[in-house]
């Protein structure tokens, strides 16, 4: 466990060295001059209006449950990847099962046009 | 188990190998200007040093000795934050990457690897996923429009293009049994390179490394005919300079990882033949790693001087109808072709 982790461990801890030290650094020997409007959000050169926190479109939230749905599904089949030489055929056609009816949820996803960005 | 050398070892391996991935890293810039100033029939950078060969330290000092602007409307903490986790992950990721097969020094065995995680395939999927924060993060805080609009852009094509990637990894791991980089590399000696069994494994996943790197053809977070600058817009300074640096580092990592999963790695055909010393069998199938990382790079470089971007929904589409399905295939079709074996 030692020897697998305690590098990790310490590449961590020297690339956290290395970003910190480099943004404070900047920090230290940037110049800072402050002005209304180089501190206002760009927006090509208009006076910018209103704020950013504002509703966008729905269907990026739905890409995002979709990929959390997904990713769990890939994530059962890596322990069946692991073990796939001695589940042979049987555990075959148990994930063919499993993958079919994620198939069968993928068509359903795919008939609701959601991942049709065109309007 | 406390070991004094382990500990000098690794130090100094892992200094190596920052050093290393930071170099590359900033001369793949140098590397990108030339190649398009190529392309394009200009010359490119040629001031500073002998064609321009300091032009990435001229780069570097200018991105550290600007004023890091922090817009007023923004979340001063999280606007830094972005850049440092972007900056972050890259650079977590070469922990796992075996760089060349192990030296004999001092009696002492010297594996040319941080560490060499049994699940070290996962490490780096979750490394991939974790690269979304600093651009979520970072494009969120700036309390722009522009940004806002790319960043939500930039999560939503990373994590699909995570899916099909994970998937044709697991085709991967149906051929070589393990996750571990440092076996998955071993078990390709010669020309056995898992390319030939695992061709349209690849394919799907070098579309996914592209996406997922936000390089040209699948730019849209960057896509400054439409948002500006992208989810960097309101960034300056140093805090550009992570973000920029992370892509191409993330370009050199995910070289290195599609070299080790589908190209050997360090394996060098008949080399074993030779008779030659470790140490040295070991240092040719660095050089020879490299080349092969440097190659992807260009490959790297070579499409984005080539091809146009998508259109988002082209892009979409691509990602959810055209690679997941084919990467499921792909799946039962290895196993069943690796059980009928």
């Amino acid at each position: 466990m030692f020897t697998v982790y305690f590098p990790l461990l310490m590449l961590l801890g020297a690339v956290l060295l290395f970003v910190v030290a480099t943004m404070a650094l900047t920090h230290l020997v940037g110049p800072k001059r402050a002005s209304v409007h180089k501190h206002e959000a760009f927006e090509c050169g208009i006076p910018s209006q209103g704020d950013a926190r504002t509703p966008f479109s729905v269907q990026y939230f739905v890409i995002a449950i979709l990929f959390v749905l997904f990713d769990v599904e890939i994530i059962f089949l890596y322990p069946w990847a692991m073990e796939f030489r001695s589940l042979g055929w049987t555990g075959f056609f148990e994930v063919a099962l499993f993958t079919s009816v994620v198939c069968l949820g993928f068509f359903y996803i795919y008939r609701h046009r959601l991942f049709s960005f065109k309007k | 188990m406390f070991d004094f050398f382990f500990i000098i070892e690794k130090l100094i391996l892992i200094s190596a190998v920052l050093g290393i991935t930071l170099f590359i890293a900033a001369y793949s810039t140098l590397a990108e200007r030339k190649l398009a100033a190529f392309f394009q029939d200009r010359i490119g950078p040629d001031r500073a040093g002998p064609f321009g060969l300091l032009q990435p330290l001229a780069d570097g000092l200018k991105f550290l000795f600007k004023e890091a602007i922090i817009p007023a409307k923004a979340d001063r903490f999280l606007f830094v934050l972005g850049p440092s986790l972007s900056m972050l992950a890259a650079c977590m990721a070469c922990a796992v990457i075996p760089w060349g097969p192990d030296l004999m020094l001092f009696g002492r065995t010297v594996a040319l690897q941080i560490t060499d995680l049994s699940v070290g395939l996962l490490y780096l999927f979750g490394l991939v996923s974790f690269g979304v924060y600093g651009v979520m993060i970072g494009g969120w805080a700036s309390n722009n429009k522009y940004s806002l609009l790319s960043t939500i852009r930039a999560s939503s094509q990373m994590i699909s293009y995570e899916l099909a990637m994970g998937l044709s990894l697991i085709a991967l791991v149906l051929t070589t049994g393990t996750l571990s980089i440092r076996e998955i590399v071993l078990g390709q000696p010669g020309w056995h390179w898992n390319i030939l069994a695992q061709p349209l494994g690849f394919m799907i996943f070098i579309v996914c490394a592209f996406a997922e790197t936000n390089r040209v053809p699948f730019d849209l977070p960057e896509c400054e005919t439409e948002l500006v600058g992208g989810y960097h817009t309101e960034y300056s300074g140093m805090q550009l300079g992570f973000y920029l640096f992370a892509e191409y580092i993330n370009m050199f990592i995910s070289s290195a990882v599609m070299t080790c999963l589908y190209f050997g790695g360090f394996q060098m055909p008949f080399i074993a033949s030779l008779g030659l010393p470790q140490n040295v069998v070991a240092l040719f199938g660095v050089v020879f790693f490299f080349v092969k990382i440097l190659m992807f790079l260009f490959l790297f470089i070579w499409i984005r001087w080539t091809l146009p971007r998508f259109r988002y929904d082209q892009l979409m589409r691509l990602g959810w109808t055209g690679l997941i399905p084919l990467a499921i295939i792909n799946l039962l079709a290895t196993a069943v072709f690796q059980l009928c074996n």
